[in-house]
């Protein structure tokens, strides 16, 4: 049967499972978007702005598993997703990014909306097309969605001409790929694996630090039993958490900059560490050559490349974490290390790190433990960049697997909301909370139009300290509180929400925070919280740039809160 | 870690924009690129490319890993320190005058090149060789006075029956791999 290539794109879509599509259409797209209505399982969700639209696929990506999806126009439609592109690059989420572009005729004549996606992408992009014959569209979505969905995930670009989603072919969809130069490696090396649960044996101070790559590969049970097998202690890095249960008792919180001070510590003293998709990344590792120095390491990746990138490796295993953590639980024998567990539990007493103080003033913190009391770990924690995306890190405790959505390696603002509106499209019986910061929110604040007008049930909880905080919490420590372009005058949210169609409550007494996210919660739509928070709250434990793990600056002595340390659902 | 030349050989799809991709991984890491020679393979739709870069052996595996990753390159490898053969070709164009034609021819003729192209005042050279020949070749040249050169860049493959990166090779190897993981 004969097909235009736009029928063809839709076709693709349809056999690989698409269900929504985040876009604006413009005029290199539009006979693409004029197809649509024939396909009625395609939802299609317009964003207010291509940026929303690359996060809100992001989050849909990240919250399923599944491959997103995010359409624009050519020229500023397409440069305006490069930045949701760019993000899902550096965390390996699956996303397909269709764009259109001129008619091949105009194509190098700098015509209008004329711009070229596939070289501005070319770097953050896993493989890019541009689609110069109608022939050749099938393979292409076929391997795009591939290729973004395997191995390491990553984001896909194809660049559509105008024309060629007019021209017809007689359409066959590849029932496989033939892709000689990609072939991700799945299962780890037999002989490193023997190595590595030689070394976890032998090992008297062991410690897990477990990545993405967990989730990615959906290999939590295969965690658990190493980790209760070989009694080994779990820390996670941002990305990783929610890929252990946090209330488990060998679950030892996140490492990094902010994470918390006994895992740092634990990095610090283990003599082996067995690192599991991730990736080493200067925010967890702090100063690399200081990394761990009693520690032989073993890592595990899909990606070759990153072994033996920022760390020295003893042990490297290529591979799927989910294959070779079952392989390898094959072979570690149970054992124990109490007195090494025992020393972990001594560090959490002594070091708590995630303790709120006990004070009349509205803390961060406080809102944020609020709302993990009030879902009962149950929701899904969508967050902004930088200090609310600590708070939120470090003050919920994730049981519920993949329950933390968060731009780690890009670090982007403004991902928040409309990642949220993803995650929720994606899992609508999930209770998402998107948590953002003053500053970010207002980078995609227009998504309110979307979520209201698509009825996405997204709770919104703005942490708002009138500052660009975590810039500020910089310029007080190491600018001599010189707060240059930080404070910001930020719109009555409350008054933007009831704008947009939505409705929203100030914050501004710690009483008020528990009754405000239950009515949130009660409540059937979409609905926003403005939490007017401490505005010089800073987040610790900290370690100062150029610092080792081991010289992690813990928050200055004040009253200590009698809340517990750790509830259990 | 001391920096010495590697050369990398890759076999890659022909595909508009694979050179873009691969130099474009160059430039992120901060490499600069010696030589790059690329030409048609023995399979019509794979390149062979020679890379030269200079680097320290772990950050060369660095950038030989992630090139690996390019999807349009189906096998890359570092051959430095293998048994192999270089090649690299080059187009001398030197001053010659009627006094100084002959010196020339012979030196010419002692490096097994050849004369390609005749004028007034020139001379057209074609030499084959080593980097280290064509080097020694052009300091002898330079006195006559060098109007122009064209180098290739090296080429090389590994000595032997069975090359490191024959397409077949490469492509069963990649084969036998997906079975396995399939």
């Amino acid at each position: 049967m004969k097909m235009t290539g736009a029928q063809i794109i839709c076709e693709g879509l349809v056999r690989e499972g698409v269900e929504v599509i985040f876009g604006i259409l413009g005029g290199a797209v539009l006979p693409l978007y004029d197809t649509l209505p024939q396909y009625p399982q395609l939802r299609h969700i317009l964003t207010r702005h291509e940026q929303g639209a690359a996060h809100a696929a992001e989050g849909y990506a990240r919250a399923t598993g599944k491959v997103g999806v995010c359409m624009a126009t050519s020229g500023p439609g397409a440069t305006n997703l490069v930045t949701g592109i760019a993000d899902a690059y550096l965390d390996s989420v699956p996303l397909v990014a269709i764009t259109g572009q001129v008619a091949r005729p105009f194509i190098g004549k700098d015509a209008f909306q004329e711009i070229d996606i596939t070289g501005i992408t070319l770097p953050i992009t896993k493989h890019n097309y541009v689609a110069l014959d109608v022939g050749s569209l099938a393979r292409i979505v076929k391997e795009a969605f591939y290729l973004a969905g395997s191995g390491r995930p990553g984001p896909v670009l194809i660049d559509l001409p105008r024309d060629v989603q007019i021209d017809q072919v007689e359409f066959h969809y590849p029932s496989r790929v033939n892709l000689p130069g990609y072939k991700p490696p799945l299962q780890g090396h037999s002989v490193q694996i023997k190595k590595a649960a030689k070394l976890i044996d032998e090992a008297e101070r062991p410690l897990i630090i477990a990545g993405r790559g967990v989730i990615v590969s959906g290999a939590y049970n295969e965690l658990k039993q190493l980790a209760e097998t070989a009694q080994i202690a779990v820390i996670t890095t941002l990305l990783g958490i929610s890929c252990f249960p946090e209330s488990h008792i060998l679950s030892f919180g996140m490492l990094g900059m902010h994470g918390m001070a006994y895992a740092n510590m634990a990095v610090d003293a283990a003599d082996v560490i067995i690192a599991i998709g991730m990736r080493f990344d200067d925010r967890a590792t702090a100063k690399v050559s200081a990394f761990a120095p009693h520690a032989r390491i073993i890592h595990i990746d899909i990606d070759p490349a990153e072994i033996g990138k920022n760390v020295r490796v003893d042990v490297p295993i290529v591979g799927d974490v989910k294959a070779v953590l079952s392989a390898l639980n094959k072979q570690v024998i149970s054992t124990e290390h109490i007195d090494w567990l025992h020393q972990l539990d001594d560090w959490r007493k002594e070091h708590p790190s995630t303790v709120i103080r006990g004070s009349e003033e509205l803390l961060p913190q406080y809102v944020i433990r609020q709302i993990y009391e009030s879902t009962r770990g149950q929701a899904i924690i969508v967050t902004g960049v930088g200090q609310n995306q600590m708070w939120a890190a470090q003050h919920y405790w994730y049981n519920k697997p993949n329950s933390l959505i968060s731009s780690g390696g890009l670090g982007t603002m403004g991902f928040e909301l409309p990642a949220a509106m993803g995650a929720k499209v994606g899992c609508p019986d999930e209770i998402v909370w998107c948590v953002a910061g003053d500053g970010g929110f207002q980078m995609t604040i227009q998504e309110l139009a979307t979520i209201v007008q698509e009825k996405v049930a997204v709770k919104i909880a703005i942490i708002n300290n009138g500052y660009l905080g975590m810039v500020r919490q910089w310029q007080e420590l190491f600018y001599g509180r010189r707060y240059v372009a930080t404070p910001l005058s930020g719109p009555d949210f409350v008054k933007i929400a009831q704008a947009y169609g939505l409705p929203g409550l100030r914050v501004t007494r710690k009483e008020e925070v528990a009754p405000a996210i239950e009515e949130a919660m009660e409540y059937q739509g979409p609905f926003l919280i403005d939490f007017m928070v401490e505005p010089e709250e800073n987040v610790y434990p900290m370690v100062l740039p150029g610092a080792s793990l081991a010289e992690v600056l813990e928050e200055p002595k004040g009253e200590v809160a009698a809340w517990p340390r750790r509830s259990t659902p | 870690m001391a920096a010495t030349k590697h050369t990398l050989v890759a076999l890659v799809e022909n595909k508009p924009g694979v050179l873009n991709r691969m130099a474009s991984l160059f430039r992120r890491r901060g490499f600069n690129i010696e030589s790059i020679a690329v030409g048609h393979s023995e399979v019509p739709h794979l390149s062979r490319m020679t890379i030269v870069v200079d680097g320290s052996t772990a950050m060369v595996e660095q950038v030989r890993k992630q090139l690996d990753k390019v999807i349009d390159v189906v096998r890359v490898s570092d051959i430095t320190g293998d048994d192999t053969v270089d090649r690299e070709l080059a187009l001398i164009k030197v001053k010659a005058t009627s006094s100084t034609r002959n010196e020339i021819i012979e030196i010419v003729d002692i490096f097994r090149a050849s004369i390609v192209d005749v004028a007034s005042g020139s001379l057209t050279i074609e030499v084959t060789g080593d980097e280290d020949k064509i080097n020694s070749l052009f300091n002898l040249l330079r006195s006559f006075g060098i109007k122009e050169i064209a180098r290739t860049g090296r080429i090389a493959m590994t000595r032997g029956a069975s090359g490191s990166l024959s397409v077949e090779e490469s492509l069963s190897k990649a084969r036998n791999k997906r079975q396995k993981t399939a």
